[in-house]
C-alpha cells in the first residue's frame, strides 16, 4: 500500500517476553477510512498487536507508523496525543465518575488552556470547556446514552458501559481507533446497535477502525478488510469472503482434522 | 468554662490546618498510590526555608513566601523523579520505606543545616492576639484559618471543575487508561508532589509562625495521619473531617485530662484512641472508596 493512502503501517513487528515470542514479523497496514478487523485463536496474540500499537507495548523488533510518522518509541500518551485512541477488552471506565466526566477526560489532551488558568476555571478556559461540552453532548447523542449521562459509571450495565468506553475514546478525537473486543459479552441486540455504531463511525465521523473481534459472524459482515493472526504470526490477510474460504484459516480455528472433514 | 471555648476555638484553628495537611497526604497517595511518611517533613523544611530567606536575606514576607513556594514546588517535583519514580512498581512496603527513610533525612538535614533549637519568626503581621468574644486568639492562627478554609475550597474546585483536576481523578484510577487518553502520568505525578509540598510548606509557615520553628513542626506530619485514615485514605473531604475530630478531639481530651483526670499526655493519645474505636465500625474510614461492584 502507498505511503500516502495508508494510516498505519506494521513494519515486521516482533514482540518477546523473556522466551516468549507473542509476534514475530508481523507486517500489515490499514488504509484511511478502512474498516479493519484482526481475528485469531485465543493465545494468538492479537491484543499484544493493539498494545504494539497504542504505545503500551514497545515491539521487541520493527516499527510502527502512524501518519507517516514512526511512532514506535512514543509513550501511549503520546500517541493519543496524535490520534489513536482506543478501548480496553476488559472494561476500564472510571467507575466513581460519572458518565459525563469520563467522557470529558478523552477531551484533556485537546484542552489548550493553561495550567493556572484551567485550574481556576477562569474565561478562556469556561468558554473552552462549554464548546467541549458541546462536542461530548454530541457525542452522547450519537451513542443513545443521554439517558444515563449523569449517572456513575460503575453501577452501569455491561453493555452500556461498552458504550460510554467508546464514546471515551471517540471524545479523544482520533483518526484511528483500537477497539478490543467491542462485543464481547452482548446479546444479540446490543452487539446490533454496537454493529451500527462502528460503522456510522467509520463511514459518517470519518474515523479508521482497528477491531479486535470473536463473533465472526460481525467481522465478516462489518470490515472491509480481515487479518489472521495464530501463535504470533499473521497467516492470511484479505477481504472477509476470501479469509472465510482460507484454508489455513480454517485449520487454524478448527484444528488439522477437523478442518479436513469441513473441507 | 472559658479554659473550654478557648481549647475548642484552638481546636477548631489547628484542626482545619491539621486538615489541609492530611489533603496534600491525600492528594498524593490518590494520585500516586504512594504513601508519604515525609509529609510533616515538608512542613519542616518549608518553615526552615520561609525563616531563612526573611531572616537571613531580610526578604519582605510576600516575596519571600513566593520563593518559599517556588522552592518547594521544585523540591516536590525533584523528590518524586529522583527518588520514587524508581520505585514505580515496587511492592508498597518498599515504597512506604523509602518515604520513611526520606522523612529521617530530611528531618536529619534540616537539623543540620539550621540547628536544633526553635527559632521565632519574624512578626509580620505586627499585632498582638486578636479579642474574639473574650477569647484570645492568635492572629497567625486567625490567618492560617481563612487561609485554610480558602485552601479547601481551592481542593475542591480544582478536582471538580478543571481539567487537571479531572486528569488526577483519571489517573488515580486507572494509569494505564489514563495515558491512552492522552494525559501524561509523569506530569500528573509531578504536580501532585509539587502542589503536596507547597500547600504543606505554607502550613508550616503558619505553625512556625505561632510555635516558633524547630524539629518539632515534623510531629504535624505524625497528627495527620490518624486524621487522614480517619476520613478514608483516598477522600479529600474525609481528609479536613479528619482533621478537624483530630484537632477538636486533642484540645478536648486535654481539657478533660487538666480539669478532671490528671493522666496527663491525653493530648497526644486521644486521637489514636477515636482511629481504632472508628476504624472497628468503618473500615474504609469516614469517607473511603467502597468498591462499588456488579456481580
Amino acid at each position: 500500500m502507498s505511503e500516502e493512502t495508508a494510516i498505519l503501517d506494521v513494519r515486521a513487528v516482533s514482540l518477546q517476553f523473556g522466551g516468549v515470542r507473542a509476534l514475530s514479523g508481523v507486517t500489515f497496514s490499514v488504509a484511511k477510512g478502512e474498516l479493519f478487523a484482526i481475528i485469531g485463536p485465543n493465545g494468538a496474540g492479537k491484543t499484544s498487536m493493539m498494545n504494539c500499537i497504542s504505545g503500551r507495548y514497545t515491539p521487541t523488533d520493527g516499527r510502527v507508523v502512524f501518519k507517516g510518522r514512526d511512532v514506535t518509541d512514543l509513550k501511549p500518551n503520546q500517541r493519543a496525543d496524535l490520534g489513536i485512541g482506543r478501548t480496553f477488552q476488559n472494561l476500564a471506565l472510571f467507575g466513581h465518575m460519572s458518565v459525563l466526566d469520563n467522557i470529558m477526560v478523552g477531551r484533556h489532551h485537546l484542552l489548550k488552556n493553561g495550567f493556572l488558568s484551567g485550574a481556576l476555571y477562569w474565561g478562556l478556559a469556561q468558554r473552552e470547556e462549554l464548546s467541549h461540552r458541546r462536542a461530548v453532548e454530541d457525542i452522547i447523542d450519537f451513542l443513545e446514552i443521554t439517558h444515563i449521562r449523569k449517572a456513575m459509571a460503575g453501577t452501569l450495565s455491561y453493555g452500556l458501559r461498552k458504550r460510554v468506553e467508546l464514546a471515551r475514546a471517540i471524545a479523544l478525537k482520533p483518526d484511528l481507533i483500537l477497539l478490543d473486543e467491542p462485543m464481547a459479552g452482548m446479546n444479540l441486540e446490543e452487539k446490533e446497535d454496537m454493529a451500527r455504531f462502528i460503522i456510522d463511525l467509520n463511514e459518517e465521523w470519518g474515523i479508521s477502525v482497528i477491531m479486535i473481534e470473536h463473533d465472526m459472524g460481525v467481522v465478516m459482515d462489518i470490515s472491509h478488510r480481515v487479518a489472521v493472526l495464530d501463535f504470533g504470526q499473521k497467516i492470511a490477510e484479505g477481504l472477509p469472503d476470501e479469509i472465510m474460504s482460507n484454508p489455513r484459516v480454517k485449520t487454524a480455528y478448527l484444528g488439522e482434522d477437523d478442518a479436513e472433514e469441513v473441507a | 468554662m472559658d479554659l473550654f471555648f478557648q481549647l475548642l476555638i484552638n481546636g477548631i484553628i489547628v484542626g482545619t490546618l491539621y486538615g489541609v495537611v492530611a489533603m496534600c497526604f491525600v492528594l498524593i497517595y490518590k494520585s500516586t498510590q504512594v504513601v508519604n511518611f515525609a509529609q510533616g517533613e515538608f512542613l519542616l523544611i518549608g518553615a526552615w526555608i520561609c525563616w531563612t530567606i526573611l531572616v537571613q536575606f531580610e526578604v519582605p514576607f510576600v516575596f519571600g513566601f513566593l520563593i518559599t513556594l517556588a522552592f518547594m514546588a521544585a523540591l516536590g517535583i525533584f523528590i518524586q523523579m529522583v527518588v520514587l519514580r524508581p520505585m514505580i512498581g515496587e511492592p508498597i512496603i518498599s515504597v512506604i520505606m523509602v518515604t520513611i527513610g526520606l522523612s529521617i533525612f530530611m528531618r536529619a538535614f534540616s537539623n543540620w543545616m539550621f540547628g536544633q533549637s526553635a527559632v521565632g519568626f519574624p512578626d509580620v503581621f505586627g499585632m498582638n492576639a486578636v479579642n474574639i468574644g473574650g477569647l484570645r486568639v492568635e492572629p497567625a492562627y486567625l490567618m492560617s484559618f481563612v487561609v485554610s478554609l480558602f485552601i479547601m475550597g481551592g481542593f475542591f474546585y480544582f478536582f471538580k471543575y478543571s481539567r487537571y483536576g479531572l486528569a488526577m481523578r483519571a489517573t488515580a484510577f486507572n494509569q494505564q487508561v489514563a495515558q491512552s487518553l492522552g494525559i501524561s502520568v509523569k506530569q500528573v505525578f509531578a504536580m501532585a508532589w509539587a502542589i503536596s509540598a507547597m500547600v504543606s510548606a505554607l502550613a508550616g509557615v503558619v505553625v512556625g509562625m505561632v510555635n516558633g520553628v524547630s524539629s518539632a513542626l515534623s510531629f504535624i506530619g505524625i497528627k495527620v495521619f490518624p486524621a487522614v485514615i480517619l476520613g478514608g485514605l483516598d477522600s479529600i473531604i474525609g481528609a479536613v473531617v479528619g482533621g478537624l475530630i483530630v484537632g477538636v478531639l486533642e484540645n478536648m481530651a486535654e481539657y478533660v485530662d487538666g480539669q478532671f483526670l490528671y493522666w496527663g499526655n491525653m493530648l497526644t493519645i486521644a486521637p489514636f484512641w477515636v482511629l481504632i474505636i472508628i476504624l472497628v465500625v468503618k473500615p474504609y474510614g469516614l469517607f473511603g472508596t467502597k468498591d462499588i461492584e456488579r456481580v
